[in-house]
Parts: C-alpha cells; structure tokens; sequence
C-alpha cells in the first residue's frame, strides 16, 4: 500500500493542475489496470463457495489450482499448474500428483501435497453449492480420508470408478479445485467452520495476485504478488470497479478513466468502434440462450410441434439485429470450443415447414402458450421476436416478465410452458452440459433434480441418460469426443430445447492495453498475461 | 371556478363584484370570482394554467393529433433524428415516432395524477379530520400510524410496494398515493383542531349534529382549500415519482409510452442519439412546471398567510 | 410540525415531572414508530414474490442445501415468530446479515450511510446558503423583476426529473466536455489511498492532507450534490420568502420603520431575526428528505449511498438489508423531526 501511495503523490503531481482544469482525456497510471464490469453477484470469494461469473473472475487470479490453463493458448487445454505431473494407476481410477517446488503462499508459507489434501477435502466437507463438481467422483465427507491424500510431496486421488482422466483434471480447473494455505485457514476456523467465514472475506492462495480490497456491490481491488510462479505480473495493481450502465462504462472508457469495458451493448459498442485510442475484442464465451419446452404440457409434449417450433425462431435475424456482436447462432449444447463440439445448425426460420408439421400435430390453427422470462432486456427482446415468428404460425404467444429470482422459480417447479433461458457451464468439460441438457435418469416431482435442465422441462431420457453417462467414463479423447457428438445429433432433433445462441462477450479497451485474455468458453479471466 | 348562471338584470361582473350579496350562494360565488381575479392578475399561473390546458387537449384528441401509431413498430425507420421526415421529433430505438409516444403518453399521464389526486387527499382529510375531531386515543393512534408512514423514506416504501405487488401503472398509483396521504392527514387534522372549538361548530353541535355530519358537512370543506394549494403543489412530485418508477423499470410496463418509462428505454441511446430520452424528459418537466406555476399561484390567492401578489 | 408530543397533552404537577414524563412518552412514540416501520417492510418483504434462499444458494443448489439454507434463515418458523426474533436482535444491536454482501448489514451501512450523507450537507449547504439569501431578496422587493426570477428559478428546481437532468449533464459536463468528474466518488485510481476515518471522503482526505485526493473528489461530488443543492434550494428559498413577508407585514416592523429605523436593520436584524427558528426547521426537514438517500441520484451517479443500497436489496429481497436501512433512516428522519419540534417550542413564542 505504502509504495503504492508513493507512486500515486507522483502521479497527483503530475496532475496537480488539479480538477477544475482536467486534461482533455485523462490516463490509468501505466502499472494499474482500471476495469468496469458488473460484480454485484459477488457474496463471497471463499472458493470452496463462490460459483458466480465475477467470482471466478476474481478467484482465477488469487488461487492457483493443480492444473490450470495458458491464458496464451486455451485451446491446449490444460497444463500443469502448483502439479508439476501426474500419473494414473492402472485402474484407472488413481490420479497421483507430484506438487510443484518453491512456491509459496501470500503468507509465505511454501505450498505442500498437504494443502491440496486440506483444500480439495475441505471443498468437499463444507458441501456448498459447487461442491458436486467434486462429489460427482465420489468423494465424499466420510471418505476423503481414503480417498483424498497427500504423501510427501504427492497427491493421491482415487475415483469411485474408472472415469476419461480429462473429465477429472478439467474439473480439478474449475474454482473449486482452488488450493487454499492450511495453516492460515486452520488459523482462522470458528465453530468448525473451515475458515468458511474467513474466507469469505479474505483470501489464502498463491496466485498472480492478492485481495487488496473488496467492497461488496462497489469495487475489487488486486495487488500482485511480485513471487508468482509463472513470474511476477506487469500490472500491479487491478481496480474492477462495478458499474452497471454501458453508457456509463463507455464514457469512462473515452475520457480514459478506465482501461477496459465489460458490459457494453451493442449500440454503445458501435459508437466507440474505430475511436481513437480504443479496441473493441469479441471472445466467444460458454453461455448458450436457448428456449424449452415443459414435457409436462400437453400440446409441448408432441414431437412434432416441438419440431414445429424449432422451424419457428428467426435465428439468423435476431443475430443480426439486436443480438448484433453479441451473440452468434449455435444449435447444439456443447458451447464451440469444448470437447466434442458441433457446428450443425438444422434449423433455420421456416414458416412452410412449421405449418406443415403443426397440420400433421393437429394443431393447423394453431394454440396458445405462454413465455416466461426475465426482466433482461436481451431476454425480452428475444421473447418478443419469437412471440412474433409464432404468430405467423397463428399461436398466441402471452409473454409473462419478471425478476431472475422469480421466472426461476417457476422453472423449478415445471410450471411454465415455455422458458427462454440461459445457461452457462460449470467446469471445461463437455460432461458439465451434457450432464444437464441429456440427462434425467428420475423423471418424478419427487425426484426434485431441481438443477438438471431435462427434469425442468419433464423430459424423460432414461436411454439418453445412460448414454451421457457411458461418455464420461471413456478415456479415449476421440472416442469421447465423437460420442457427444452423436449425442448432440440426436439431442437437436428430439429434445424439448432449442439451443439458439453462444454469447460473445465484446470488450472495450484502451488501444495500449494487450494480451486480456476473458477465459474463453471454459474458464474466467486473467490480469497477469496483461501488458500497457 | 365555475361561475353560478343567474338571469340578473345588471350585468354578471357586477353581480360578482357586489358588496351587499343576496344570498349564501351569491357571497360565495363573489369570493371565488375575486380570487379568480387576482388569480388572474398572476402572468405565471396562467401560463401554467395553459399548459394544462392543452395537455387536457391533447391527451383528449391524442387520436387525431398523433400522426402515427404510437406502438408500431417500424425497424427500417429506427433512430431518426428529430426534424427528419415523418418524425418531427425522431424515432426510437424500434422505429416508433417520439412525438405520437408523447402524445398518448400524455393520457397516461393525466390518469396517474387524477387517480393520485383522487386517493391520497381523500385518505388523508378522512384520517386527518377523524382525528384531529375525535382526540385522544384515537388521534394518539391514528397520528401514530401517519407517523409511520412519514418516516418511510419516500421512494423506498413506493419500491417496496411495487415490487410485493408487482410492476404495473394502477399498482405504482397505489404506492405513489401510498406514500403521500399521511402529509394532508397531517394537515386535515392542523385545520381541524383549530375549528373544531370555534362557536361555528358548537352552533352546530347544539342543534344536534352528529360527529360524523360535522365532519363531513362543516369540517371537511373548510380544510379543502389548503388541500387544494397542497395537492396541486405536491403534483409536480406526484408525476416525477411516477416518471421514476417509470424508470426504475416498476411503473408503467413497455411497450407503454409513459414517459418515465420512454426515459429509461432511451437511456441506453442517451450517447449517440440523445434525442429518444430528451424528449420525454422534456415532457415531464414542462407538465410539472406547469403545475408548479399554477399551484403557486393558487397558494398566493388561496392562502391568506402569504397575502396576494 | 407538531409530533411526538402531540398526546402528551394534560396537566401535570411540576415542571420535572412533566418534562420526565414528555421524555418517556417521546422515546415511548419513537419506539412505537420504528416498530410500526420494522413491521410494515417485514410485512411487505415476506409477500414478495421473490425467494430469499435462492439468492444465497445460487441456481444449481440441490434440495438439501436449498432446505439448510431455509432452515439456517429460520423461515421454517411462523411469521409472527421470525419477526420477534428480528426485533430481539435489533435490540441487541445486531441488523443481521445481508444475503447480497454476505457482511452484517450493520457494516454495509457504515459503509454506504458516509457516502449519502456527504452528498447531502454539501447539497444542503449548496442549497442553504444560496436559497436563504434569495428567498429574503424575494421577499423584500416582492413583486419586483427580482421576486419573478426567484420564482421561477424555484419552480424549476421543483420540476426537473432528476434521474434526466442528471443524465444528461454527466453526459456533457464529463462525457464531452470533462468539467466535473465521472460517476463513483473518486476516480477510481485513487480508491483505497487514504485511510477511511468518518467514510466522508471530503473530509478524510483533508484529515490526510491529501488536497489531490480532495480536489478530485469534490470534482465527483459537486455535480449530484449540485443537483440535490439545487432541489433544496428551490424549497428552502419559497419557504424563506413566505416567512420574511409574514413578518414584513407585521405590526412592529412597520413600528419599527416608521420609528426610522434603516432597512438593513429592519430586514436583518429584526424580520430575518424572528424566523431564523422556522427556517432551521425547514433546513431541518430538507435534510432529513436528503438524507433518505435519493434513490435515482445515487443510480445515475454511481454513488454508493443509502438509497441504492436499500433499493437493490428490495430488488433482490434482501430483506434484512432493506429493514436494517429503513430503520436507519427512518430513525435520522425522526430524530431530525424531533429535534426541530423542541427547537420550535422553545424559542417560538407563539407556539407556547
């Protein structure tokens, strides 16, 4: 902080002309990184909990997990990060890792088999909301003992049963798989807690950077650690501050009070393009925009009006309109870039064809159903468009608005019709949406597999079910990868969703600011790789 | 500010202006045209009584005036800026002419503040009256409960109502007057006290009045005038509050032209094409002006504490 | 502005006892009115249609944890009981912990309640000190080009939507012509510097002796506080002008002039004298109306105060935020109210 404060008498000097005669456009110091984006949905950076956008965000550049991957070349997949290498036992089912040297914690402390051991057992004890990324191997608090342990200087995991060893390491990226500092944790428990609450608000990694400061709803700050493992960070500091309005972030951005925009619309993305001094960059990102169809409603329920209406959504004029820069067609549930990705788009606006088949359903004069979605402007939009495309069909489209919280729980609870939703994966691994979007094994109200996307809709898929599981347990990358292939094939023709869109995030930045890599489709953002 | 049809002989401005009236209505009838007077003497009022006037107008002719549909929807045309052809004041972001959306926005408008006006004053002179007529624990409990309401910070109890009840123009009219009666309970029950012991309303209690026949026959229409001052004064608020909601996106809902809600569409625009939120914004200033300017005027001949200007 | 002792009518032996029994009742009333408030928002946050445990567990929570989370919130419990609980702890001190933060509600206001409260003495400085001279000018030379001016210029104060005029001049002041400061209370490189002593940037930076600090934050501040100046200005000067005239025309200034008196004199020393009670009062109350937060301001400005903190936890039925705020200010709004009703009975002759 001291030397910061140093830095910035400097810098005040050098402004001391003072407010009342700004410069024309002012400038970030050149060690500093100045962000805007939305953060409200931070409520805690303990990564055994966090599970939001801006959290991961957060978290990637504080914690270092076992594997991780190159911010340079994501496509490669993932590399060794605090585990210098890794074997698998025969079986298949044990993972042994042999940690990294001479890294050390914020604290100082060196990073041992150990803390792995306490951080991925602690992950799996605390039982929080992305635990499953974890239990879904099978580990859980009674076994960790056994299952989860350090000897030396490795790490042993052992698995319930064989499964593809990238399903594994993949998840093992994810936040969770976040190695946190024992001792200071330890320090630091109340009640049992497992340093929970500490964490919550404090941080104990080794990553690129340290938790200078972070005011909930207002601003992030990181400070860098000058011993990162992968080399010290050009920025030294990182300010993200939240702000929600895009013509906000975009007048910061011109006046040059911030380096990058996060949250900009298309209209505003539009009028910084080709500005002076400012970059516009597209990264296609994980989240998919599709609609489903509740199973549980009687006229849904008909193959062929749910073929009928998947020939009834203007994909290529929404892309081209409002969704403009934002979002680009996509039809299948592996967001582009994941293991076994497809590129197939069958379905295109065909009013003929929807006719015909809503003639074959019995339904030539069409129905009314209703629509419900959240109050986000995109959202509404495409609710609008659509309400539109299926008039032309003579349905009666009633569109029913409210707040996330509230259309979620409708959803929840299978009683809307149709539902335009958004859907964003947990860890890099194609299992994380097949294992949503394919998979239902219990169809019943009482199962209550509230947090499978197929159970939502009442799509009962016990074949399809088992298929989705059989692909995860295969360790051949290209037998895998055609299998959900084959899986998406037949998903995009029977299945109550139609998958529209994967989102493109466009960033402004200030020209001099390179190499902000956001994560891609599979992971969050990092500021070390940043130069100005 | 009607005047009494007569059939008098000598002409009805002296008929108003007389000092010796002939009856009741006649005396009443000379007061409100003195005021009517020296309301008019009042250049400010009159031009916030014009406004009104024609906002009447045109939210009464939207139909003929309007030279589109003010909901239909036209992509090729979207983003005109103002004075360009077909739209004299621009089009927003889906290609609707500004100037119809304002033109029927007007009746939206108009419907809030008749609602509020009719809800809130009403509650507060039944409270206030009620009362200040009846004291003790009564009074204790009911000033209590205004009290309450008082301290609510404004806008937060409106948004709290709005958001348990859901986004919508008639429920954004209840948490608006929601937010307003406990004021003219407070006065409601000021005048009242201060009449309750004059010989006037003991005359009337010795002939044998009920409680709620003075109230309503004696109290409420001396404490009507300073309402009047207090609810035209307080409209300006009233459609500001309701253009807020408007904008926080929980009054009136898309694709309705209510200019709060016009506002916070063309927010997203206010950079390149500042036109889409200025209008509206614009709308809603020159209406609350007006009724400024007219409200003070009518404090001035109402309101005898600050003598007539 | 009669309140708190509006029941406290009645004859009572001596002067300490009636002044120890108008103590009880007024601290009696103010409880009774922050309950009544604690009631109404509990009321109004259990009917929204909006689940507070899926804020916490986030959508991909399975039923178990969604039924702890349920559990630990004690909304298994009876209404009635779970609003007896809330009172039990707030008595005790403790507001509980947001569900959007994850911090005690207690620590977010600290945090938020500076910043509104910085916004609003500089706005009612601003509005003060220029909406009492204008008012007592209005007064005087009443019916003058003067007296229109002011009146117009009020009336303008009164009827400009504030969340519009707030976008459009942080579009051309900053965006275009970058006279004042952008939106948030420091550019956001200079956050975290200085030491926060009373959360009022202006003031910790001066503590600091930080001036560059100062200077830019009131770059930031000087355009919402002009803003909210401005309203305040508009009520402050129309209620200065009514009292002056009142006393304009009064019995003794007219003595007092026709004793030959200068106008000064007369202006300041003897009308401006008798209704300095009132016009604290008034300020009293403008304040008071500042210090709820002003929702859309702090929106268009980024401003981090009390009113979006209130309003985006309503929005995310954050009720433990909500109610905690709402006691905060409702109390300040109170107490300020109280405080200007002892002010008037003591030095008002007439309202003995």
């Amino acid at each position: 902080m001291n030397q910061f404060r140093s830095f910035t008498l400097g810098a005040a000097i050098a402004l001391a002309a003072g407010v009342t005669t700004l410069p024309a456009v002012a400038e970030t110091p050149a060690n500093m990184l100045v962000i805007a984006n939305r953060i409200d949905d931070i409520t805690t950076l303990d990564p055994a909990q966090s599970f939001e956008f801006a959290g991961s965000d957060v978290n990637r550049n504080i914690y270092s997990k076992l594997v991780g991957f190159d911010p340079a070349d994501l496509t490669g997949g993932y590399i060794p990060a605090l585990a210098d290498s890794w074997t698998v036992s025969e079986d298949g089912m044990t993972i042994t890792f042999t940690m990294r040297e001479g890294v050390t914690f914020e604290s100082g402390n060196a990073v041992t088999a150990k803390d792995a051991e306490y951080s991925l057992r602690r992950a799996v004890m605390l039982n929080k909301t992305p635990s499953f990324i974890l239990t879904q191997f099978g580990f859980t608090a009674d076994n960790v003992g056994e299952t989860i342990v350090a000897d030396g200087n490795t790490l042993s995991i052992t698995t319930d049963q064989r499964y593809a060893t990238s399903f594994v390491l993949n998840c093992l990226t994810s936040t969770i798989g976040s190695i946190v500092d024992s001792k200071v944790v330890m320090e630091h428990e109340v009640d049992g807690d497992m340093g929970n609450e500490w964490l919550r608000t404090n941080t104990a990694g080794s990553g690129a950077y340290t938790l200078g400061s972070w005011k909930p709803n207002e601003s992030v700050t990181l400070v860098s650690n000058p011993d990162f493992f992968r080399g010290a960070p050009a920025m030294e500091r990182v300010v993200v501050r939240n702000i929600q309005e895009s013509s906000t972030q975009r007048l910061l951005l011109e006046r040059g009070d911030i380096d990058v925009a996060r949250n900009l619309n298309p209209e505003d993305v539009a009028g910084i393009t080709g500005a002076d001094g400012i970059a516009v960059d597209s990264e296609l990102r994980g989240r998919l925009m599709y609609i489903s169809m509740n199973q549980k409603s009687e006229i849904l329920s008909n193959p062929k009006v749910v073929e009928a209406l998947k020939y009834l959504i203007d994909y290529e004029g929404m892309q081209d309109s409002f969704l403009n820069g934002q979002y680009t067609v996509h039809q299948a549930f592996l967001p582009r870039t994941y293991l076994g990705e497809i590129a197939d788009k069958p379905f295109s606006l065909n009013l003929a064809k929807a006719k015909e088949l809503l003639a074959e359903a019995g339904y030539a004069d069409g129905f009314e159903i209703g629509i419900v979605v959240r109050e986000a402007q995109e959202r509404i939009e495409i609710a609008q468009s659509i309400q539109n495309t299926f008039g032309q069909a003579g349905i009666t489209v009633n569109i029913t608005v409210g707040t996330g919280k509230q259309i979620l729980g409708v959803y929840r609870a299978r009683e809307h019709d149709i539902y335009v939703g958004a859907w964003g994966p947990d860890y890099p691994d194609p299992n994380t949406n097949a294992g949503t979007f394919a998979f239902n094994p219990v169809n019943t109200d009482e199962a209550g597999a509230t947090g499978l996307l197929a159970w939502r809709n009442a799509w009962d898929i016990p074949a399809m079910s088992e298929a989705t599981l059989a692909a995860v347990v295969e360790n051949d990358r290209d037998t895998r990868a055609a299998m959900y292939e084959a899986l998406q094939r037949e998903h995009q023709q029977t299945s109550p969703f139609a998958v529209m869109f994967q989102k493109i995030e466009q960033t402004g930045r200030g020209a001099n600011v390179q190499g902000l890599s956001l994560g891609g489709a599979i992971t969050a953002v990092s500021y070390w790789t940043v130069t100005k | 500010m009607s005047l009494t049809e007569t059939s008098s002989k000598p002409s009805i401005r002296e008929w108003l202006l007389t000092d010796t009236p002939t009856s009741r209505k006649h005396a009443k009838a000379t007061v409100i045209y003195q005021a009517w007077l020296s309301f008019k003497r009042n250049p400010m009022a009159m031009i916030g009584l014009g406004i009104l006037i024609f906002l009447v107008l045109v939210a009464a002719l939207a139909a003929i005036l309007a030279p589109h549909d003010p909901f239909v929807q036209d992509l090729g045309a979207r983003l005109q800026p103002p004075l360009s052809e077909g739209y004299i004041l621009g089009s927003d972001s889906l290609g609707r002419d500004i100037l119809s959306r304002l033109i029927y926005g007007s009746r939206i408008t108009l419907y809030i503040v008749t609602l509020v006006t009719i809800l809130a004053p009403v509650v507060g002179l039944f409270v206030g009256t009620i009362a200040g007529y009846a004291g003790g624990w009564t009074d204790a409990i009911l000033m209590r409960i205004t009290d309450i309401f008082l301290a609510f910070p404004r806008l937060v109890l409106a948004l709290a109502f709005v958001a348990a009840l859901g986004a919508g123009i008639e429920n954004a009219v209840l948490a608006i007057s929601l937010t307003a009666w406990p004021a003219y309970a407070r006065i409601a029950r000021a005048e009242t006290l201060t009449i309750r012991n004059s010989d006037y309303i003991h005359a009337v209690k010795l002939q044998g009045a009920g409680p709620l026949r003075i109230i309503i026959k004696h109290i409420w229409p001396l404490c009507v005038s300073s309402l009047v001052v207090r609810v035209t004064l307080d409209m300006a608020g009233i459609i500001l509050a309701a253009a807020g909601l408007g904008f926080l996106g929980l009054g009136a809902q898309p694709p309705s032209p209510e200019w709060g809600a016009m506002i916070s569409e063309g927010r997203r625009f206010i950079l390149d094409h500042w036109w889409i939120a200025t209008m509206p914004g614009l709308a809603i200033f020159t209406v609350s002006l007006a009724f400024n300017l007219l409200g003070d005027g009518l404090r001035d001949v109402l309101d005898p504490k600050d003598g007539a200007s | 502005m009669a309140f708190a002792s509006d029941i406290l009518k009645g004859r009572r032996k001596s002067p300490f006892y009636r002044a120890a029994v108008k103590t009880v009742k007024t601290v009696a009333a103010i409880a009774v009115t922050m309950l009544g408030l604690l009631f109404v928002t509990f009321f109004i946050g259990r009917v929204m249609p909006i689940d507070p445990v899926l804020s916490i567990v986030g959508e991909r929570a399975s039923q178990e944890m969604r039924d702890a989370a349920y559990v630990a919130l004690g909304l298994d419990k009876p209404l009635i009981v779970q609003f007896f609980y809330y009172i039990a702890d707030i008595v005790q001190g403790d507001f509980g912990k947001s569900l959007r933060t994850g911090f005690p509600v207690a620590d977010d206001i600290k945090r938020v309640f500076p910043a509104t409260m910085e916004l609003a003495t500089l706005g009612t400085i601003i509005g003060v000190s220029i909406g009492v001279p204008l008012g007592v000018l209005a007064a005087v030379k009443r019916g003058s080009w003067i007296d229109q001016v002011a009146r117009v210029v009020a009336l303008i104060g009164y009827s400009m939507p504030v969340f519009w005029i707030g976008l459009i001049a942080l579009m051309v002041l900053y965006g275009k012509l970058g006279w004042v400061g952008g939106p948030g209370r420091l550019d956001i490189f200079y956050e975290d510097i200085i030491p926060s002593v009373t959360g009022m940037i202006l003031i910790d930076s001066a503590l600091a002796g930080d001036w560059t600090i100062f200077r830019n934050a009131i770059s930031h501040i000087i355009l919402p506080a002009g803003l909210l100046g401005y309203y305040s200005l508009a009520y402050i000067s129309r209620m200065t002008r009514s009292f002056m005239l009142e006393q304009l025309n009064s019995e003794y200034i007219i003595t007092a002039r026709v004793k030959g008196m200068s106008e000064a004199a007369v202006i300041w020393k003897h009308a401006f004298g008798n209704i300095k009670v009132q016009l604290i009062t008034v300020i009293a109350l403008s304040y008071a109306g500042l210090l709820e937060g002003s929702v859309l301001t702090e929106i268009i400005f980024a401003w981090p105060g009390i009113g979006s903190y209130i309003t985006t936890s309503l929005l995310s039925a954050d009720m433990n935020a909500v109610m905690g705020g709402t006691v905060v200010v409702g109390l300040v709004f109170v107490l300020l109210n109280i405080f200007s009703d002892l002010l008037y009975k003591f030095f008002d002759p007439r309202a003995k």
